[in-house]
């Protein structure tokens, strides 16, 4: 198996376990005091973002800090990217300062996989175009863990523009390695027929009502529009068919969690309201990116 | 010039009906006789025990890149890897720099041929000025200087009113009109066949349909016009029952399968590996059987590469940034032996039809035979030899194929251009 992580589908079971169980050591208990360890004292991690992000980015930046590596971010603007140098160039450059792993986020799909068959240096994908998000996901699950016991028998919806969603495809195979039961819903300019043949245990509808029906987890995308090339859906109508709203929280288990992997736009896939519901677990969801990201550097460094 | 004399070959010369062992004599680059033990004290011998011996291949589907991108291929290099490829002629597509949209062009591909190229070299012109698909290019004039179609390759006419008027002329001058058949609207920012495997990679997709509308469209236009039309590299199951359903009711349309497209499958796509990224994009398993199915039952007229050089540093990028194109001179008659004749589906007079007979009469070449007096072009290949492809031998410029590493059974052995020995297997 190469070192780094390019993707869910790729990783056994065994593997992914260990991951969300490490996570679960680094997850701060509520008033537990910040203690930085030196697992990873004296290696240094690149960050490099092709593609603006802030969350993920500081995510990855925190969680190499805690782990006592030295970090450093470059983002796309203002570096030699943005002055015409080629993906490999780039990659030699750094890769010539012997680091111990690149942390990567690129608009190209497969951008990470390129790199990783012409350089020895692990890479962590960080969101490759409309391809995977592998972290996303495992914090995901580790954030639907935090509140069910089992990743197993769970009916997972996952709402939106599921087609150019890096997110979706992550969380896809994922859970389905764990026998969730998945359906996913969006336009069907949006939904594209093989996604029922991803993985196995997924479904797809275009009714959100059907899609979130006794749903254990309800998981919402955002609406990429930089990623898509030309309206996939007549302006304006997105929120009125696929946006959640409370009352349709009513449909799912009582005690459904809301997640989105943000940033939320609030009033085009989310109501603000419920954004705002106590069953929201999108700011636990941001804590537990760290923890997830910790676990991950230490695997595949420490 | 000398003559040369290829003895005790297998001779399948499928325009002659011919399947049987014989010497080919080639007397001053002509084709002199075909029969058993033929003796000629002064002529140079070459022993075909075991080998197949036909007619020259043509290929109606190559890039040469010159001019313009010479970085990327030579109308030199191009016909020494279509030499080694069993090839004794190639098309050159016009989409050059500049497009060879004029008989100034034309005229310099041919005077670089005759110079430098091993093999014959067949211009085909462009359709419109600059390929931009709105005005007719100065076609009967770059026919006068040797074009033997017209196509606007890789960017096919999207106004049905133009393509119109260029089969009404190309009809006027009994040219054949070559379709690269893809609706750009519809293809538009994909990266390869829309199907599970784009959508499992986040790769955008190309959908069949895309290929689909125009091959109707085209077909439609042929019919309105009286055309003769030519599909280039089919890749869609759909569209080849279209062409089979118009040629059932009489319509002089043809068309041209690529190894690569009855070969490879969408869902056999190295991930991200830019060696598999080409138009039309590999297609699924039941669109790749289907064309073996055409090829096998006579839908399928050609097999044609479309050989598209690109330098490293333009294949070695994002794979959504990196250009279409596969090379596949040298190629060709490995995968056609190996997906075509090892496994029964054609025989091998089939197959050499395929490379001889099928594109000549296309294009109306008076080539692709062993006839007494056609031109002393003939291909020498075996069927058993085990042989691995190594693309960092190739002769072409750019090296970017699906099958470096690829072992196969059966491939060239000579090629004879015009009575000249310009290419044998050094194995």
């Amino acid at each position: 198996m190469p070192a780094g992580l390019l993707g869910i589908e790729e990783l056994d079971r065994a593997e992914i376990e260990a991951i969300l169980s490490r996570a679960k050591d680094f997850q701060l208990g509520p008033g537990q005091p910040l203690r930085k360890l030196d697992t990873l004292r004296g290696k240094m991690i690149v960050n490099l973002f092709f593609e603006a992000s802030t969350r993920t980015r500081t995510s990855f930046e925190i969680a190499a800090k805690r782990l006592g590596a030295d970090a450093v971010s470059i983002t796309a603007a203002g570096s030699s990217v943005s002055k015409g140098e080629s993906l490999v160039d780039t990659l030699n450059t750094l890769a010539a300062m012997h680091p111990n792993a690149i942390v990567m986020r690129h608009a190209a799909s497969g951008a990470p996989h390129f790199l990783a068959r012409h350089l020895s240096t692990p890479i962590i994908n960080a969101g490759d175009g409309t391809h995977e998000h592998p972290t996303q996901a495992l914090l995901d699950a580790r954030t639907i863990l935090d509140h069910r016991p089992a990743l197993e028998g769970l009916r997972v919806a996952i709402i939106g523009d599921i087609a150019h969603s890096r997110v979706a495809r992550s969380n896809i195979h994922l859970l389905s390695k764990f026998g969730a039961d998945i359906v996913l819903c969006g336009p069907a300019s949006l939904l594209p027929p093989e996604l029922g043949q991803i993985a196995p245990g997924v479904r797809l509808t275009t009714d959100i009502r059907e899609a979130i029906r006794d749903a254990d987890v309800i998981m919402m995308l955002r609406v990429q529009l930089e990623r898509q090339h030309e309206a996939a859906f007549p302006h304006g109508e997105y929120f009125q068919f696929y946006g959640l709203r409370l009352e349709h929280l009513a449909l799912a288990k009582p005690e459904a969690i809301v997640m989105h992997p943000g940033p939320i736009n609030r009033g085009r896939e989310l109501a603000s309201e419920v954004a705002d519901f106590q069953r929201s677990v999108i700011l636990n969801q941001v804590e537990n990116g760290i923890a997830v990201r910790m676990a991950v550097l230490e695997r595949m460094i420490g | 010039m000398a003559s040369l004399l290829i003895k005790n070959g297998r001779v399948i010369d499928p325009a002659a009906n011919l399947d049987t062992i014989a010497d080919v004599w080639i007397e001053n680059g002509r084709v002199a006789g075909v029969g058993p033990d033929i003796r000629i004290g002064s002529a140079q011998i070459l022993d075909a025990s075991g080998l197949v011996v036909a007619p020259g291949f043509i290929d109606m589907h190559v890039h040469l890149r010159e001019p313009g991108m010479e970085h990327a291929e030579t109308v030199e290099t191009g016909s020494r890897a279509a030499a080694a490829g069993g090839f004794t002629s190639v098309c050159a597509m016009p989409n050059t720099l500049p497009v060879n949209d004029n008989p100034t062009v034309t005229s310099y591909i041919v005077a670089r041929a005759r110079q430098f190229a091993v093999t014959n070299v067949f211009p085909i012109g462009a359709i419109t000025k600059n390929s931009a698909g709105e005005e007719l290019a100065a076609i009967a004039s770059m026919k006068a200087a040797g074009i033997v179609a017209i196509s606007d390759d890789g960017r096919p006419v999207m106004n049905a009113r133009v393509m119109r008027r260029a089969m009404e002329f190309a009809r006027s001058l009994d040219l054949p009109v070559i379709d690269h058949c893809e609706d750009l609207h519809l293809s538009a920012g994909g990266d390869m066949h829309e199907g599970l495997t784009s959508v499992r990679l986040g790769l955008r997709g190309i959908p069949s349909a895309s290929e689909d509308v125009m091959v109707a469209r085209d077909i439609l236009l042929a019919q309105l016009t009286g055309a003769r039309f030519h599909v280039a590299h089919l890749s869609s199951r759909h569209a080849l029952e279209m062409v089979t359903v118009a040629r059932r009711r009489g319509l002089p349309i043809t068309c041209e399968v690529t190894p690569h497209h009855f070969a490879l499958t969408d869902a056999e796509v190295r991930p991200y590996d830019s060696n598999y990224k080409m138009k039309p994009p590999l297609r699924s398993g039941c669109d790749a059987s289907a064309l073996v199915d055409g090829i096998a039952s006579g839908a399928v007229d050609v097999i044609a590469t479309d050989h598209a050089p690109h330098p490293g540093s333009e294949k070695m990028q994002e794979f959504e940034r990196c250009p279409f194109g596969i090379t596949g001179l040298e190629t060709a008659l490995g995968l056609a032996l190996e997906k075509l004749v090892h496994t029964g589906r054609i025989t091998l007079p089939r197959l050499v039809e395929l490379f001889t007979a099928g594109p000549a009469r296309v294009l109306g070449l008076d080539r692709g035979t062993l006839a007494r007096n056609a031109p002393g072009d003939v291909t020498l290949f075996d069927t058993e030899h085990q042989w691995t492809y190594d693309v960092n031998k190739s002769f072409s410029k750019s090296k970017n194929s699906p099958f470096d590493g690829r072992s196969f059974r059966g491939g060239p052995v000579v090629t004879i251009v015009n009575g000249e020995i310009v290419w044998r297997c050094d194995r």
